[in-house]
């Protein structure tokens, strides 16, 4: 169910994807001849214009056929925008909330008051950190009870004062710890989960980057879900589904492709509402871009879910939810087999 | 999440007339283990059940009337590992003779009217897609607009991952069942028996009114194998336990399998449903 932090981008993961090399070369090749170019005032742009339509070339061909797997990898790259970039760059202005007002103040959950295009918001997302430091600080965006009691303790705060609430979901997973067992993980995502079904205010959620199961819908129980193009969202990791099915982390790309992770794939599951663009190469190629589409969105969504009467919102809520993965059918029943008679069983039991 | 795959027997012993105890090695006549409610007459082992059975321990006997039995996933993802999904649930199916990992339907306890659930730990581990969550859902449900309490009884693993996605959400549909179940006022009564576990314990397991766990009954999250990789470090004893998850405030009552059908009739009772 919850995926292990060291799942998450860091560690020992190349900075380079391996399908990206290609592309870094010409990257790494236009940089060089601009810096000659500022060196020596030589004129090289003829150059290397040519070059950057050959990477423009190339990162569509590549990005338009990644494989689910290497969706992942995006998803997880070192330099993909994280929770605190979109609030600096998106942000005109952000007061956080830290109290949980029961245990500790989780770093892997970020909550506040936000200010995006112009619209004042309750906030609320994961962190997964950037450097050392900070990543094992945030448990690499792993978040314990503590952080999803204080995201309900917040977005409840929210809907007393009629404000819409924004989340950003970019997890492994919840964090797989003793303290989070004795703290009751499992119940304080449940709670969160019957909560946000009912609570009285326009919600949109997005995941950023991993949305990795429970850890994930703890916060992403919305009016409107998406999903960034290079993002993926999935009831389990790609590693520990083939660890389990497969027997072996190495068949991940395999688990990727079988799991429909992929946005494409849970949009046309009815799984997700919408898909937000990124720029041509992934996020971290262009994260004020990849923040200027987020932002967009926020302001699109939000429009549309508060065009409703709060009544009536809610009980399309619940209509949605009620309705999400019904893919089921009904066959006439065959009489139950019984293995073995019930029957003294039942006897005992009535007494 | 289902970790086991493979159909496990039921009773983690052989069928047989005598079963050596999994728990104090002790020989036990199959009848008596039976009779006993599969629990150890010497030790209180409180074997797995299947969901039919349970159903016959906790209800009046001939009054459950099932609904939705003949539910059955449509493999939305197509899912294939080593084998095909369908192939899967086909096997499972043949098995267990069951359609699915949970049985819902309306009865009795006690003479009390209820709508009951019990769950198939054997079946995908008990795992849950989209036909456990559509029961439990039409379950809850139900026992709204009937104004009847909701009796659930969870065993399982988690989320069914062949079902991807769409068994995630499960969890955010039956939970804002529950909820509409608990803004009409109706009383749910979740007993969590071995193993209770993941996408079901962190959605409609542990949103009770009243949380009853059977003795030993591992009940928690993230699987134990994942954390202790994850803390370097073997568990502490009992961990994820029923006692443990007691002595941690997240259950109510640890009860024996005996006691069951007069402590959830005494509950509904002091409850007024
Ligand atoms: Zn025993």
């Amino acid at each position: 169910m919850s995926a292990q932090p060291n799942g998450s981008a860091g560690g020992g993961m190349p900075y380079l994807l391996e399908f990206e090399k290609p592309l870094s070369k010409m990257e790494l090749e236009i940089q060089r001849l601009e810096a000659t170019q500022a060196e020596t005032g030589r004129d090289y742009s003829e150059v290397i214009g040519g070059i950057r339509e050959q990477l423009t070339s190339a990162l569509k061909q590549t990005y338009a056929k990644l494989t689910p797997w290497e969706n992942v990898q995006v998803a997880r790259h070192p330099k993909r925008p994280l929770l605190r970039d979109y609030i600096r760059m998106m942000c005109t202005d952000f007061t956080e909330l830290h109290g949980d007002r029961l245990y500790g103040d989780d770093r892997a959950l970020v909550c506040g008051f936000a200010k995006i295009a112009g619209t004042r918001v309750m906030l609320v997302g994961h962190q997964k950190g950037r450097d050392t430091r900070e990543r094992l600080e945030c448990n690499f965006g792993c978040a314990h009870p503590e952080g999803y009691r204080k995201a309900l303790q917040k977005m409840q705060l929210a809907a007393k004062f009629g404000l819409p609430v924004v989340c950003l979901i970019d997890t492994p997973g919840a964090y797989p710890g003793v303290e989070a067992e004795e703290r009751g993980i499992a119940s304080a995502i449940a709670v969160n989960l019957l909560e946000l079904s009912r609570l009285k205010t326009p919600m949109v959620a997005c995941v950023i980057g991993e949305g990795g199961s429970g850890g994930a819908l703890g916060i992403a129980v919305a009016d409107h879900v998406a999903v960034m193009e290079h993002s993926y969202y999935s009831v389990i990791s790609p590693e520990g589904c083939a660890a389990i099915l497969w027997k072996s982390g190495e068949h991940a790309a395999k688990a990727a492709h079988a799991l429909r992770l992929s946005p494409r794939e849970l949009l046309r599951l009815n799984l997700i509402d919408s898909i937000v663009d990124e720029p041509l190469g992934g996020a971290h190629r262009d994260p004020d871009g990849a923040a200027r589409n987020l932002s967009a969105w926020v302001d699109r969504s939000l429009r549309e879910v508060r065009r409703m009467k709060i009544d009536a919102l809610m009980k399309r809520r619940y209509d949605r939810l009620r309705a999400l993965g019904s893919f089921v059918t009904e066959s006439k029943p065959e009489r139950p087999r019984s293995r073995r008679s019930s029957k003294a069983v039942t006897e005992a039991a009535a007494s | 999440m289902a970790e086991s795959p493979q159909p496990r027997r039921n009773f983690e012993a052989p069928q047989g007339m005598w079963i050596r105890c999994a728990k104090c090695t002790q020989m036990i006549y199959r009848r008596i283990l039976e009779e006993n409610l599969n629990v150890c007459p010497d030790c209180d082992h409180h074997y797995r059940v299947d969901a039919r059975t349970r159903i016959a321990q906790l209800n009046d006997p001939d009054t459950f009337e099932e609904f939705l039995a003949g539910l059955e996933s449509t493999d939305p993802l197509e899912f294939t590992d080593r084998i095909p999904y369908k192939q899967r649930l086909q096997k499972v199916k043949s098995d267990s003779g069951e359609t699915e990992a949970i049985i819902v339907g309306k009865g009795f306890i006690k003479g009390r009217p209820v709508i009951l659930g019990a769950m198939n730990p054997d079946f995908i581990m008990g795992s849950m897609g989209a036909v456990v969550g559509e029961k439990v859902t039409a379950a809850a449900e139900r026992a709204a607009d009937e104004n009847l309490p909701l009796v659930m009884v969870t065993a399982s693993g988690g989320a069914r991952m062949m079902e991807g996605m769409v068994s995630l959400v499960q969890m955010a549909k039956t939970s804002a069942a529950i909820a509409r179940l608990d803004d009409a006022g109706g009383l749910y009564i979740v007993v969590m028996s071995d193993p209770t576990t993941a996408g079901v314990a962190a959605s409609f397991a542990f949103l009770g009114d009243v949380i009853i766990a059977e003795p030993g009954a591992m009940i928690g999250f993230a699987g134990a194998r994942v954390i202790a990789n994850t803390i370097k470090a073997t568990l502490p004893e009992g961990f994820q336990r029923a006692e443990f998850m007691l002595e941690h405030g997240f259950v109510d009552r640890v009860v024996h399998r005996k006691d069951l059908r007069s402590e959830i009739a005494r509950i509904i009772d002091y409850c007024g449903k």
